[in-house]
């Protein structure tokens, strides 16, 4: 999709639950094609800022503009955002198999009171293909790896055919082969043209797949590209301690010492 | 056995036991996979206000428990959705308040009222001919809502936040599934009993979530669980003489327990955690 203008922009956004400030101040533009990773800690406000974009949580005050709309007015756009949440917002033992999960992504823009075509079917197929777990398809969810989970979930954000994809911790309880294993499959649909917007906490990892960085911690802490970022003192800001970021190898390393 | 069947009262106990079983297995597969069955449970001590207050006011109660059970269900969800209070604190409240206003509405009766404890305990005499139509009517109408909105009744119980970021009218759907539990336990209450009606929504449900991994069986499992547990504690109850509610739940408690017990869900762990 070739997109003239940013694809999420924000300015001055702020999310406040009763007394508790979430977001302050956050500005945040994301041109079409982007590979940008949101970092911060626990309690940042990371997973918030995703469910701002989505149009689950509406700012206290702030401009949200996505596909150049307001979250709450989007339609026919919806369908062009991905969504991947973390994956403990789901039940595990739910009895339902890949298929079904992956053919749900479609739901929304088949409408009421309409079955899957034969085009869902195909869309949920070539989703499953794209991510590795066609193979899977008539097995119940709770019995996938974590890895296989969320390449499940993944591919029912991808049966949407979206043009903007939002993961929310997409390696939270999968080992470390299976989350490089995701991290070069984000990569291979980016480069297919989709903008992508990754929050994580393991910095180390993401850094070295990414273009951008975000850094939050309530407020907008550093944004530039991962080196500029990693390599400043927007670390240390962010999680109130000491850290110093280095490569070794093709895998860069975070190292975090806590105040004593 | 046979001649039990020729009596008009017991084949339209039966007729009505089947379509409860039906209509709260289908419902309850829900329930159990949402978490909904303490919601559940409040709107079936709601119905006894209004039950109540259908005697008080000498209209019939059936019509009254709707109205209530509706009104109770959509006050649950509206506050546990703005998040002012949890929801289980919410379902709390409305038990309560409920089941005291049916207390009091009893209490400007007079006399004891031989109706009123057939409601509350249910009773196999107590289905008359317009009774069984009305839960012909209202479990025909449920199913049929579940049919239309299957998909997205599934999402929803599956994963509601992202069924709303894909565009499904996600807080409707959730607003349709707990009307659809008021009215299932409105037409269950005159065979099974308001203080025994949730446990039918949730076991038949239950036990065949321990057999299956998959969705559409679970849902038919139950509902075979179901049929069995209404058709088989009824015939016991008349057999026993005991009160025909607790003897279907407690028959379909059994099942649920022969359920667990063999269940692949305990064999088979899961890798990957």
């Amino acid at each position: 999709m070739n997109e003239k203008g940013p694809i999420i922009e924000l300015e001055h956004v702020k999310v406040a639950y009763q007394d508790l400030l979430v977001l302050d101040d956050v500005s945040l533009t994301v041109p079409a094609g982007s590979f940008l990773a949101i970092i911060g800690p626990n309690g940042a406000g990371k997973t918030t800022l995703l469910q701002v974009i989505l149009g689950l949580v509406r700012p206290a005050s702030g401009r949200v503009r996505i596909f150049g709309k307001v979250p709450a007015e989007l339609d026919g756009e919806r369908r062009r955002i991905g969504y991947v949440p973390q994956i403990l917002s789901v039940d595990v033992n739910f009895p339902v198999s890949v298929r079904e999960v992956v053919l749900m992504g479609r739901y929304g823009r088949m409408g009421l009171f309409r079955r899957p075509t034969r085009g869902d079917y195909r869309a949920a197929k070539e989703a499953m293909e794209r991510v590795g777990v066609v193979d899977l398809a008539d097995r119940p969810i709770r019995r996938l790896s974590g890895g296989e989970r969320q390449r499940v979930f993944l591919a029912r954000a991808l049966a949407n055919e979206p043009d903007l994809l939002l993961l929310d911790e997409p390696t939270t309880g999968v080992d470390t082969a299976s989350s490089e294993g995701l991290y070069e499959l984000l990569r291979v649909l980016h480069a297919s043209g989709i903008t992508m917007l990754v929050v994580s906490h393991d910095v180390g990892v993401v850094a070295s797949y990414v273009e951008g960085v975000v850094c939050i911690n309530r407020r907008l802490v550093a944004h530039g590209r991962p080196a500029e970022v990693l390599g400043s003192d927007a670390l240390s800001k962010m999680y109130g301690c000491d850290a110093m970021f280095f490569h070794h190898g093709r895998v860069p390393h975070l190292v975090v010492e806590r105040d004593q | 056995m046979i001649e039990l069947l020729s009596y008009p009262f017991m084949q339209r106990a039966l007729l009505a036991g089947t379509l409860i079983g039906i209509a709260c297995a289908v419902i309850g597969t829900y329930v159990v996979l949402k978490g909904l069955s303490f919601i559940g449970a409040g709107i079936a001590h709601a119905s006894f206000g209004g039950v109540a207050l259908g005697f008080l006011l000498n209209v019939n109660p059936v019509l009254t428990a709707v109205v209530f059970c509706l009104g109770t269900a959509w006050g649950i969800g509206l506050v546990a959705r703005k998040g002012h209070v949890k929801e289980d604190t919410a379902v709390g409240v409305f038990f309560a308040s409920t089941m005291a206003f049916g207390i009091l509405v009893i209490g400007l009766m007079h006399g004891y009222n031989v109706d009123l404890f057939g409601y509350l305990f249910g009773s196999i005499v107590a289905v008359s001919r317009s009774d069984v139509w009305m839960i012909l009517g209202l479990s025909a109408a449920v199913l049929f809502l579940v049919w239309v909105f299957f998909k997205e009744l599934l999402f929803v119980t599956f994963d509601a936040e992202m069924a709303a970021v894909t565009g499904v009218p996600a807080g409707r759907i959730y607003f349709l599934l707990i009307s659809l539990m008021a009215i299932t336990v409105v037409l269950s209450i005159k065979v099974v009993g308001i203080v025994l009606v949730s446990a039918l929504l949730v076991t038949p449900a239950a036990a065949a979530y321990q057999m299956t991994e998959n969705f559409r069986r679970m849902m038919a499992l139950a509902v075979l669980i179901g049929v069995c547990s209404s058709v088989g504690g009824l015939l016991l109850s008349w057999k026993l003489d005991t009160a025909p509610g607790a003897t279907i739940v407690l028959v379909s408690t059994l099942i649920f327990f022969l359920a667990a017990s063999v269940s692949p869900r305990r064999r088979g762990l899961r890798h990957g955690d």
